[in-house]
């Protein structure tokens, strides 16, 4: 395994103090590795844009320490701290460009900041335009771009002081669905080219899926879940992942008391398994589907499905033991608790 | 009224107006550079010190914000005379242009702070952010965010300080300092002749116009959110 690019150790963060204290964030530890894509995900208020400024120290720790390419963050004087954001710069949900200045001007503006000589500058930009695909609007103003493309030049102006690392926060939330495919493969396709870390903060499973390694789930200011996305996404263990992996998922309390039903998990066999209708031709039981999310990741099934089980408790187990020797499924019977 | 129409009119009056536009001019040119080069500071100051600010400081942003209203809180015309003593140690006179600018300075200052706070206030914090995530220092931040960010606003906030400085100099006119308000209060109350104070009126008038659209066109112009 590649060496770690930031490690958060034991990373805690309140807000206020005395009795309306707010525990944003609590003992976080995590370790992303140079040159992957890392995704965290959860939902509004699960601590995610805390954590991300936690990393470039927008927000200071209550407690425990950022390492950023070997660095301790908190130890940092703020000259010294500033210098080291120049390694780990970022990317917003709104843009955040500037609006009275050019995009050129716009991505010269870091360089501006670390004193690059003004005609370096704009060279080096005009060549990131051309690598984000914007060459031809050097000399439109923002407004005067899309979405999709104020988010370009936000990402060329990110790298224009060659970090090491590329955190984007919600940085395709405010794009049309096209649009934000579009931006994930120019994050993909950078991080394979510079061999920049890129850390995405997303609620979206599908941005996650699309194009992260490694998947930190958060739920209330810790983590839940860390893993690659693929064991996360067959087999969410945790009640925080399942809520985002299947979020209209097949709950058994909405279903009358006295339900018989089984949760069913695939775990990464061939999407074309026909499991209900195996079931039925192979051991003659008939079931129902109450709910399911279900998707094709790489060309594997993951996704639970809630089924009623016969109310005859011989054909139930029946029908049990027969999913539970199909391949790649797990299956776990759930009772109604009213 | 008919005989500002006249050239026996203009041959009396044409100097001493012509002398009175000048004053006017001068008074307020002079005075809004003064007060701005106070003022501005004192309104980055108030934005980089509150609660939320990129250098908050909870003494600082207080003191400044009484002083500011301490100053906001005085009609000019009291402020002007209670200010005599005052101007007399800094200029040396109460009176002429040299001695309004002290009182124009002092009043205006803290309603250009105030100015320049709302129009900084409108920068994005998003904007800010993105510039501290780079590494900016509070100084870049200022110079090259809060400020460019913020121009076209800061430029019709400086209209309306403009157009308020016009009209404290009209009272500082009352008060000895020369000007249109001078003209307005000597020929047209006392002398009783009206035409006089009828052409500082019509001038007046012009001025805040002419200020007015040239500002507000200028705001639009350097605007690139609007294009």
């Amino acid at each position: 395994m590649s060496e770690s690019i930031i490690q958060i150790q034991h990373l805690t963060k309140n807000f206020g103090g005395g009795p309306g204290e707010v525990h944003a964030l609590a003992d976080i530890n995590l370790d992303i590795r140079q040159g992957e894509i890392f995704g965290i995900i959860g939902l509004s208020g699960a601590g995610k844009s805390t954590l991300v400024r936690c990393m470039n120290l927008l927000e200071r720790p209550t407690s425990g320490t950022v390492l950023v390419d070997g660095k301790d963050m908190t130890a940092l004087s703020e000259g010294e701290l500033r210098l080291q954001r120049r390694k780990i710069t970022m990317i917003f949900q709104s843009f955040n460009l500037l609006m009275q200045r050019t995009c050129l001007k716009n991505v010269c503006f870091p360089m501006e900041i670390a004193g690059v000589p003004k005609a370096q500058a704009r060279k080096r930009a005009g060549e990131l335009l051309e690598l984000v695909g914007l060459a031809d609007k050097a000399n439109a103003y923002p407004a005067q771009l899309s979405g999709g493309q104020k988010q370009r030049v936000a990402v060329a102006r990110a790298l224009a002081t060659d970090p090491k690392v590329l955190l984007c926060d919600e940085a395709t939330s405010a794009l049309d669905p096209t649009t934000t495919v579009s931006i994930l493969e120019l994050l993909k396709d950078l991080n394979a080219k510079l061999g920049v870390t890129v850390v995405v903060i997303t609620h979206q499973m599908s941005v996650i899926e699309a194009i992260c390694s490694r998947v930190a789930i958060l739920d209330g200011g810790s983590v839940a879940e860390l893993g690659p996305v693929q064991d996360i996404f067959s087999n969410p263990s945790t009640d925080a992942a399942r809520r985002l992996v299947y979020p209209g998922g097949a709950s058994v309390s909405q279903y009358p008391a006295g339900t018989r039903a089984a949760r069913v998990s695939f775990n990464g066999g061939t999407v074309n398994q026909p499991l209900i209708a195996s079931l039925a031709i192979d051991c003659g039981v008939k079931v129902s589907i109450l709910g399911a999310d279900t998707r094709s990741v790489g060309g594997k099934a993951t996704g639970t499905m809630l089924l009623s089980l016969p109310d005859d408790p011989n054909e139930a187990a029946r029908a049990l033991s027969y999913i539970r020797s199909q391949p790649y499924i797990t299956v776990e019977e759930v009772e109604y608790r009213g | 009224m008919a005989e500002i129409f006249t050239s026996a009119f203009w041959a009396e009056y044409g100097g001493i107006l012509a002398e009175g536009v000048w004053d006017t001019l001068m008074m307020t040119a002079v005075s809004t550079f003064l007060a701005y080069l106070i003022g501005l500071p004192m309104g980055v100051v108030m934005i980089l010190t509150q609660p939320h600010g990129i250098r908050p400081n909870r003494v600082v942003n207080a003191v400044l914000g009484w002083i500011i209203n301490i100053g906001r809180s005085l009609p000019f015309i009291i402020l002007m005379i209670a200010l005599f003593p005052f101007t007399k140690f800094v200029v040396g006179t109460k009176i002429g242009i040299k001695g309004a600018v002290v009182p124009l300075v002092v009043s205006a200052a803290p309603f250009i702070a105030r100015m320049v706070e709302t129009s900084l206030s409108e920068v994005d914090a998003g904007v800010v952010e993105a510039a501290q995530s780079m590494g900016a220092s509070n100084f870049q931040i200022v110079w090259k965010v809060y400020l460019p960010e913020a121009k076209p606003s800061l430029v019709l906030g400086g209209s309306v300080v403009l157009i308020a400085i016009v009209g404290y100099t009209a009272m500082a006119g009352t008060m000895g300092a020369g000007g249109l308000g001078d003209l307005a209060i000597r020929y047209g109350h006392q002398r009783n002749v009206p035409s006089v104070m009828w052409i500082t009126v019509i001038f007046l008038i012009i001025l805040v116009q002419v200020v007015q659209s040239v500002f507000s066109r200028l705001s639009v112009r350097i605007d690139k959110r609007l294009k």
